[in-house]
């Protein structure tokens, strides 16, 4: 049953600053709501305190450096998709962005609620992965920035320490000429939860691999590189055999399991699949 | 004592005093006597309860009355006028509603839509209503009610 609202406040603070403090004095953030309302309409919704982030100016906003773009936590997946340099220098984020719920839902939900929400299926995750993405935290003692490969340690485990938020993430430019590939598998075109979610980067010269990301999504607790897989692409001439070597080495990697969307047979087969397409297309 | 929320809905200006939690769905049914918007799921999948915030379709469901502070909110009934719209019109023309519970949802994502599409074709509109359950039609209806639209605005 839904929960009542006057079991909960939840307060709207003036300056990011302020938010700060009420963050270090146990208070827990709100932003688009698309996730903590529905816990809240389910009844399960265990914070009591909420400050509302989301008119905090100093985490919204898309700035573009030399070499990167900076994504403030508060931007949403619609203000992704009208971004043009974000959509053409990082089609893969475009992609998650294209591919999460429908209109409503990328009109509220925000690239830093879907990070710290922190579900294993979550979409954004792997395109970030596979960008080498990195996040900056913000606290009332201060900012810092760690690789967003860090960032998810196990089931709805993150590195925010008490009394941080999100302030930002930010995306190198890939290299030029890099190969990108993401799909997501659920059970209809909008507005399902993945049953897998594949992120894949690769940059070749001289015939051989000199980078190579592939991070997924449902796959294992949580979003995920594959690191036995990179290991054995990397530096490699990308040929027949050594596809199959790969694909036979997902399974050290992850763990998909079975629940309510999928089977872990299932999500296996398509796991393979998505790898190996994504290198017969390097061939 | 509750505060008080300012607001603009279908452009009549309204103040409500409501807890900060509570849904933007509950005070425009509930305080505001606005009950053309819908609850169906309450957790963001029908789209039922679909208004514009400040001109952004939204799910009324998941926005907390504190969000929507000092917003412009166009409901279902903020399309009516003396006649009926051209969207209108096509929904009757081409039975884009049966039991009408996600109707002015539908309405409302449409016109999301036909603001800035004027004429889509049939891939976009079904994108657009891609949030908006319809137990009863099919969809084929509705989505031919929401391509039609713009003959009618001739
Ligand atoms: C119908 C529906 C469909 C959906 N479809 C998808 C989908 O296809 N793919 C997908 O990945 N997700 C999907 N979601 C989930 C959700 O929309 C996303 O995870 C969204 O990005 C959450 O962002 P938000 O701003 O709404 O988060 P909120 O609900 O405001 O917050 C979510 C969590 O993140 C925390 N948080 C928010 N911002 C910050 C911050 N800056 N710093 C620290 N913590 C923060 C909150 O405290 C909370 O714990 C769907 C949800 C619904 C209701
Ligand atoms: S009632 Fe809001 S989306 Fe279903
Ligand atoms: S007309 Fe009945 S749900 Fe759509």
């Amino acid at each position: 049953m839904r929960g009542t609202a006057s079991d909960y406040s939840l307060v709207t603070p003036k300056s990011l600053c302020e938010a700060l403090t009420l963050i270090q004095q146990g208070a827990h953030p709100l932003a688009g709501g698309t996730d903590l309302m529905v816990l809240f309409e389910a009844g399960s919704l265990q914070w009591k305190s909420l400050v509302n982030i989301a008119g905090l100016k100093e985490l919204k906003g898309i700035r573009f450096q030399q070499d990167r773009v900076e994504l403030g936590a508060l931007t949403t997946y619609t203000q992704i998709l009208e971004d043009k340099k974000v959509v053409s220098h990082f089609p893969m984020l475009a992609e998650s962005a294209r591919l999460t719920g429908a209109w409503a839902i990328q009109n509220r939900g925000t690239l830093g609620g879907n990070i710290a929400n922190a579900s294993p299926a979550a979409d954004s995750p792997p395109s970030l992965l596979a960008y080498d993405a990195e996040i900056t935290l913000t606290s009332a003692t201060g900012d810092r920035t760690i690789p967003y490969v860090d960032f998810h340690q196990g089931y709805k485990k993150t590195a925010i320490r008490e009394g941080e938020i999100i302030r930002s993430i930010t995306l190198p430019f890939p290299r030029r000429h890099s190969h990108t590939y993401f799909r997501k598998v659920g059970t209809r075109n909008a507005q399902a939860i993945s049953k897998v979610v594949v992120a894949g980067l690769a940059h070749i010269i001289g015939g051989r691999l000199d980078q190579f990301r592939w991070a997924v999504g449902s796959l294992a607790p949580f979003p995920k590189r594959c690191r036995h897989v990179e290991k054995i692409l990397w530096g490699n001439r990308v040929a027949k055999d050594l596809i199959q070597t790969a694909c036979d080495n997902l399974k050290n990697d992850i763990a998909p399991i079975d629940d309510i969307r999928s089977t872990s047979t299932y999500r296996m087969i398509v796991a393979r699949n998505c790898l190996k397409d994504f290198l017969e297309q390097l061939l | 004592m509750k505060p008080t929320f300012k607001l603009k809905i279908n452009g009549k200006a309204f103040a409500v005093q409501a807890h900060p939690l509570e849904r933007l769905l509950d005070v425009l049914r509930e305080q505001c006597g606005l009950s053309g918007t819908k609850e169906g799921c309450g957790e963001g999948e029908c789209g039922a309860c679909s208004v514009l915030l400040n001109g952004e379709l939204v799910n009324s469901c998941l926005v907390p009355i504190a969000q929507a502070a000092g917003a412009a909110v166009l409901t279902v009934e903020g399309l009516a006028s003396k006649s009926l719209s051209a969207l209108q019109k096509s929904f009757l023309e081409h039975g884009g509603a049966q039991c009408g519970i996600c109707t002015p949802g539908m309405l409302i994502a449409a016109s999301a839509l036909l603001k800035t599409s004027r004429r889509p074709n049939e891939k976009k509109v079904r994108e657009a209503l891609a949030g908006n359950l319809c137990r009863c039609t099919g969809y084929q209806n509705i989505v031919e009610s929401v391509v039609g639209a713009h003959k009618e605005s001739r």
